[in-house]
């Protein structure tokens, strides 16, 4: 059985099983519309949530609208 | 009747047409209502917005996303805090997929005190955002060389700083700003540092094509009350930049006629 793997949301650490995908990380964090996802400082389309699956260490960044000058 | 009003044109960026020449950030406003008069009252071009990680501000996000569709005015995300070309391109990246729109205003900080544009690699990001098909409005020093490089690059408008962002000192360097105007033939957009409306009417009357505020109006004591006079002060720059003003003079000259003086030569 594989171990479970340990990523960083946003600056946080979560527990996800083994062959977690981008998607099952977005369900577990609670992200709400509207966002936009980066893993390791690189972009990940909303179409490729399902498919990305994720590794030990990942970083994941999950952004939202907000104020701006 | 006959309408005397000097000809103007729509404000043209990458090919699309704006009635304002005011650009509005909807940062450091007292309150989500009051930003949202401030954009009624002076009707901008673009509202610029921002993206932060969602656990940080939850709520104040899904506020903010609702008024920005109440209001109806086109968004221009930008970069902000980005310190690296690989982070702007992935902020620019996401920015498209949140906002749905290929706008983006690069910021690329490269002093974190002066909030100064990393010259030596503003370049570079710019080049990688234009190849990726955005329309690109860079932030940008008074340079005239790094200004007219990234109009080389593709860029069809630049964004020079009048002062530091958030400083409100108005134009610093006169000269640099003109030289801009009279060496570039692209819309330019003074971008960060105007404090009064008179700032902004300034630089329309040296022929800038628009001006890009926020901590002006969102920091005075009657945000939407500044707001209207921006627009308003944009607006009068501009018409005077198309009436032709005329030369300053060194010798005095008598605005009323001197023929028919009363008591002339009466001792």
């Amino acid at each position: 059985m594989k171990k479970d793997i340990e990523v960083h949301i946003n600056g946080e650490a979560f527990k996800l099983g083994a062959n977690s995908s981008l998607q099952d990380a977005l369900i577990l964090f609670g992200a709400t519309p509207p966002f936009a996802v980066a893993v390791n400082k690189e972009f990940v389309a909303k179409q490729g949530y399902s498919e990305l699956l994720l590794s030990e260490g990942d970083h994941l960044e999950i952004i939202s609208p907000i104020t701006g000058g | 009747m006959i309408d005397n009003k000097p000809k103007d044109t729509e404000l043209l960026l990458y090919g699309e047409r704006f009635k304002s020449r005011l650009m509005l950030g909807t940062s450091r406003y007292p309150s989500p209502e009051i930003l949202a008069q401030a954009v009624k009252r002076s009707e901008p071009a673009m509202l610029t917005a921002s993206l932060r990680r969602q656990s940080a501000f939850k709520e104040e996000s899904k506020r903010f996303w609702q008024l920005l569709e109440d209001l109806q005015t086109p968004i221009l995300p930008n970069t902000a805090g980005c310190h690296s070309i690989d982070e702007v391109v992935t902020t620019a990246q996401m920015a498209r997929e949140v906002f749905e729109t290929d706008w983006i205003k690069l910021e690329l900080i490269g002093d974190d005190y002066t909030l100064q544009p990393d010259t030596l690699n503003l370049p570079k990001a710019c080049e990688q955002l234009l190849k990726l098909g955005f329309k690109v409005l860079p932030y940008t020093t008074d340079d005239l060389i790094l200004c007219q490089r990234l109009v080389d690059l593709g860029c069809q408008a630049v964004m020079p700083w009048a002062a530091p962002i958030g400083t409100g000192k108005g134009p610093v360097n006169p000269y640099a700003l003109k030289s801009l105007r009279e060496r570039l033939d692209v819309p330019l957009i003074v971008d960060a540092g105007l404090g009064m409306p008179s700032h902004a009417c300034t630089v329309m009357e040296w022929g800038y094509d628009a001006v890009l505020l926020n901590t002006a109006v969102a920091l005075a004591q009657d945000p939407v009350a500044m707001a209207e006079a921006f627009s308003g002060a944009v607006q009068s720059g501009r018409t005077a930049y198309l009436s032709g003003g005329m030369q300053p003079q060194e010798n005095a000259a008598p605005s009323t006629p001197v023929l028919g003086t009363p008591f002339w030569h009466q001792g």
